[in-house]
């Protein structure tokens, strides 16, 4: 089966050129003329990019597959243009074993696009034991977290970072990652939004940025120490945007993500009491949110992620309290990006491909040049393209976008994968 | 006698009779509506003079004003009620004047929040006991008969009046209930579409305009 | 205007047509038959989600004294807890014809939910810490019917204003109305930002207490204790309390107010109770009477709709 995409754009800064694709690989880029039987994918007023890479995503299977499926979850990733993303563990149950990783990975056969396993930090993310980390990264887990759970224990993180640091060699070569999430419960108890202004006229009890920077500094105090490779998720506070730049200009092995949504909202989205606008960590002012961006600009975030979190539709339809926090992300990432940040194209595949896909240690077919010979994992995206998001239409089983009734300018018009074409004219082929 | 311009509604109005609204944002209407005169049909001097004659046949049918007692309707009655137990009062001089109340009979009315005008509801006042009185209700303009049942069953809630008469400066006809008034000023052959404004200081048939103003 | 939900909403002149309605409704409630028709037909539910027999109590009989049907709905289970959302428990409600739905919850903001998806008008009757709209017109009545202007009048709300609805809304209406208002509480007890809501923030009442034309004490919860908010409810007593020897110092002119129900010896001592300025009963009385005006108006202007 050959494909070619016609008269495309190659790459964020490169000239317009056909893209030759078979066996899963790009095999010519050039004026390439008539193919008998290949098929034909347009490509004008578009971009050939390398396929997107979410470092940060929940695909709820095995345990709450009313909220996401992996076939649901990876069919919106590459709607989205991603062909990679990394799984959090915190399904039911847990993933947390290599028997865990296999059964996933099963799962994941015949998805629309790569489903690489994060496992967790401690068994059943409880942060009490240790998960068997060298037989997770024996079996190729890369990164570890307990997704939405932090260690609250000091001393056992601390047990967790030296260990990391011994599995270099089974991980085959580099470091094992630990991404993990950063927050004081005893500062964000019973909190559902940034502690500020808003938080106070809407009479929501709030998290301060504390609960994330006190932990961060936390970590990487313990990093410095160990010498481990930590990963901040999901930053939210201009704070540790600041202690995170500081800690790689001391030459610490540290990365950090932000979400797409953490770049466009605030606190003040909060004021509707639309629990679609309820996330984990909270969005904050205006102060971080810019701060983020600049933080994405300057490179002291490696990575954006859309921490694709589903939940059944109902349950965005209990009061702002109650309802489980998280939005969905994957279909809207490109557009929001382009539609909402000053972040370019050139930025975004940075961050939302080559980068994370080095992180999660798949970056040997996954944020690869546009060239012949290499693996064809691509997204041909339009920016000009105007449409307006409604989130039951999205592929994902859930709805809750904060997108939902807005125009954003940008998408994805074909995803190929592993030289498949999973997305066709915006249509899923899988 | 007061001659000052009354704004408010034509209580008997059923959509039609009243000056500018005043501008209630919140919860009152959301548009001014101005009362353009087409013809005067009676001037204030008219008035005055139907004023005095309704109180003589007031006195003349309750043998005095030992049990009258006058109520208004809110709120273009209120005025005519006061002018005409100041000619009562003139006529007939009593240690005491005439008992005088007021009666906001929205709360009694069939059409919760269908009148136009403010729906902001006027405080009643009735300082007196209505048991064994004559109680004389005034209006401005009687017209469908609607607030005149309204205020019926208002009074009835303050006491058992020995009656319930009806005094009204115009009546412009097209009853929809089986209501007569007692004393008219001008009875006065309308259409249904007209709309009728009745003061102190004119009668005048014409139409009301309607500002949309910024809503809240 | 379909729904009250917060006071913010109603503005000063919104809150002047409030008043006003009010006052028409006091003395529907002087009549030898305290009950007018003008909500015949209509049907209001309460919908409570958190027990609290006072405001439930007055709405219904607000309710009952403009002929309104009364609908009584009571979920003082999390709506989680029973697998049903709250979209799906007010569409449940709203299925059996209603006309009004009086929402009282432990959550911010779910009135402003519930009426995204309620045809029927919705009255907050208190959400979470976040408004209690008809708790603060009450209030304003109650200030407003002993002749008092709010224009530069000094109120001082005492207590824990972190987690007081009714502390948010009164300091809206008043500061609309242009008085002068100081919220008065430890830190512990004070939310981040405070002065944003519009208020002077102090930790000391007796610096206040000499110009302070009403003093209102908020109810203290003794779950606060529980999570150090603050050390005893002795200590708070003697700090924040309204003792013998504060009332001294307090105007002989002034009003104590407070929304109910008092702990004896917490916010208020037991010898002062008594004390002629305190307007604890008016506010109960009131509480009537404004919500009277509530439920006509939102549902005068929701039936007849804007101007043509």
């Amino acid at each position: 089966m050959i494909t070619i995409i016609r008269n495309a754009q190659i790459g964020p800064d490169g000239d317009k050129a056909d893209v030759r694709i078979e066996n899963g690989t790009i095999s010519a880029i050039g004026d390439l003329g008539e193919v008998a039987g290949a098929h034909e994918l347009d490509g004008s007023d578009a971009v050939v990019v390398p396929g997107f890479v979410d470092l940060r995503a929940h695909l709820r299977e095995p345990g709450r597959e009313e909220a996401e499926t992996i076939a649901t979850g990876s069919r919106g990733a590459a709607l989205g243009g991603f062909t990679a993303v990394v799984a959090m563990p915190n399904t039911d149950p847990a993933i947390d074993s290599p028997g865990a990783v296999r059964d996933l990975r099963a799962l994941a056969e015949g998805a629309s696009c790569e489903v690489v396993a994060a496992a967790a930090l401690t068994v059943g993310r409880a942060g009490a034991l240790l998960t068997p980390m060298g037989e997770l990264a024996a079996v190729g887990v890369r990164i570890f977290s307990d997704a939405d759970r932090t260690v609250s224990d000091t001393g056992l993180m601390r047990r967790i970072m030296e260990y990391a640091t011994g599995l270099t060699a089974v991980a085959g070569g580099e470091p094992i990652v630990l991404s993990h999430h950063c927050d004081d419960v005893h500062l964000s108890a019973g909190a559902h939004m940034h502690e500020g202004e808003w938080s106070t006229h809407l009479g929501i009890r709030g998290v301060p940025r504390e609960a994330e920077t006190i932990m961060l500094a936390r970590d990487i105090a313990l990093a410095r120490k160990t010498g481990c490779r930590l990963h901040v998720p999901h930053v939210s506070a201009a704070e540790s945007v600041a202690m995170i730049a500081e800690a790689k200009a001391d030459g610490l092995a540290i990365t950090a993500d932000v979400t797409v949504h953490h770049l466009v909202f605030t606190d003040a989205d909060c004021a509707s009491f639309d629990p679609v606008f309820k996330v984990t960590p909270p969005f904050r002012t205006e102060v971080d949110r810019a701060a983020l961006e600049a933080g994405v600009l300057d490179g002291t975030i490696d990575a954006i992620v859309t921490d694709h979190a589903p939940h059944e539709p109902h349950t965005k339809e209990f009061p702002f309290d109650e309802a489980p926090p998280g939005v969905i992300g994957f279909e809207t990432a490109l557009g929001a990006l382009l539609t909402d940040t000053d972040v370019s194209l050139g930025r975004i595949v940075e961050a939302m491909s080559i980068v994370p896909a080095q992180i999660a240690g798949i970056g040997e077919r996954h944020g690869r040049p546009i060239a012949v010979g290499q693996p064809a994992n691509l997204a041909v995206v339009d920016l000009d393209h105007e449409w307006s998001v409604d989130g039951s239409a999205m592929a994902s089983r859930s709805h809750n976008t904060p997108w939902h009734g807005r125009v954003l300018r940008g998408a994805v018009r074909h995803t190929i994968f592993e030289g498949d074409v999973v997305v066709d004219g915006g249509e899923a082929q899988r | 006698m007061s001659t000052r311009p009354e704004t408010g509604a034509g209580s008997d109005a059923n959509g039609a009779d009243e000056q500018t609204d005043a501008l209630a944002p919140v919860f009152g209407r959301r548009a001014a509506r101005t009362f353009v005169a087409r013809t005067e049909v009676l001037t204030n001097d008219d008035i005055s003079r139907a004023v005095r004659r309704m109180a003589h046949e007031i006195l003349e049918r309750n043998h005095g004003l030992h049990h009258v007692v006058i109520v208004g309707l809110e709120r273009g009655g209120v005025p005519i009620a006061h002018a005409i137990a100041a000619a009562l009062n003139h006529i007939d001089p009593q240690p005491d004047d005439v008992p005088l109340g007021t009666l906001d009979a929205s709360f009694h009315r069939d059409d919760l929040g269908g009148q136009p005008g403010s729906i902001i509801p006027a405080v009643t006042t009735m300082p007196f006991d209505v048991t064994d009185r004559h109680v004389i209700l005034c209006d401005d303009v009687l017209f469908t008969g609607r607030t005149v049942r309204a205020a019926l069953d208002a009074v009835t809630d303050f006491g058992r009046p020995r009656s319930i008469q009806l005094a009204v400066l115009v009546d412009r006809g097209h009853r929809e209930l089986p209501i007569r008034p007692d004393y008219v000023g001008k009875n006065l052959p309308t259409s249904r579409s007209e709309s009728v404004q009745a003061t102190l200081a004119g009668v005048a048939i014409g139409e009301y305009r309607t500002t949309e103003t910024d809503a809240p | 205007m379909k729904d009250l939900l917060t006071i913010d909403q109603l503005g000063a002149s919104g809150i002047d047509e409030i008043m006003q309605a009010a006052d028409a409704m006091a003395e529907v409630c002087a009549r030898p038959v305290p009950k007018v028709p003008a909500l015949k037909g209509r049907t209001v539910a309460s919908m409570f989600f958190e027990d609290s027999t006072r405001t439930r109590t007055s709405f219904e009989t607000a309710a009952r004294r403009l002929s309104a049907d009364v609908l009584n709905f009571s979920a003082s289970s999390s709506s989680v807890n029973k697998g049903e959302s709250l979209r799906d428990t007010v569409e449940t409600i709203e299925a059996m014809g209603v006309d009004a739905i009086v929402v009282r919850h432990r959550s911010s903001g779910a009135p402003q939910q519930i009426a995204r998806w309620a045809k029927a008008s919705v009255i907050n009757g208190g959400d979470g810490w976040h408004a209690h709209p008809t708790q603060s017109l009450l209030d304003v009545y109650t200030i407003r019917e002993e002749g008092r202007r709010f224009d530069g009048l000094n109120i001082a709300i005492v207590g824990d204003i972190s987690h007081s609805r009714v502390a948010r809304s009164n300091v809206a209406a008043y500061r609309a109305l242009g008085a002068n208002v100081t919220v008065v509480a430890p830190p512990t007890l004070l939310p981040p930002h405070v002065e944003t809501l519009g208020a002077s923030v102090s930790h000391d009442l007796d610096a206040v207490l000499a110009d302070t034309d009403v003093l209102y004490l908020l109810r203290m919860q003794r779950e606060r204790m529980d999570q150090a908010l603050v050390p005893s409810l002795g200590e708070y007593h003697r700090a924040f309390g309204l003792t013998l020897d504060r009332a001294r110092t307090l105007p002989a002119s002034s009003l104590i107010m407070h929304p109910g129900p008092m702990n004896r010896g917490v916010e208020i001592s037991p010898e002062v109770i008594d004390d002629p300025r305190v307007r604890v009963l008016n506010q109960v009385t009131n509480g009537v009477i404004v919500r009277m005006a509530v439920l006509y108006l939102v549902l005068s202007s929701a039936a007849g709709g804007s101007a043509p």
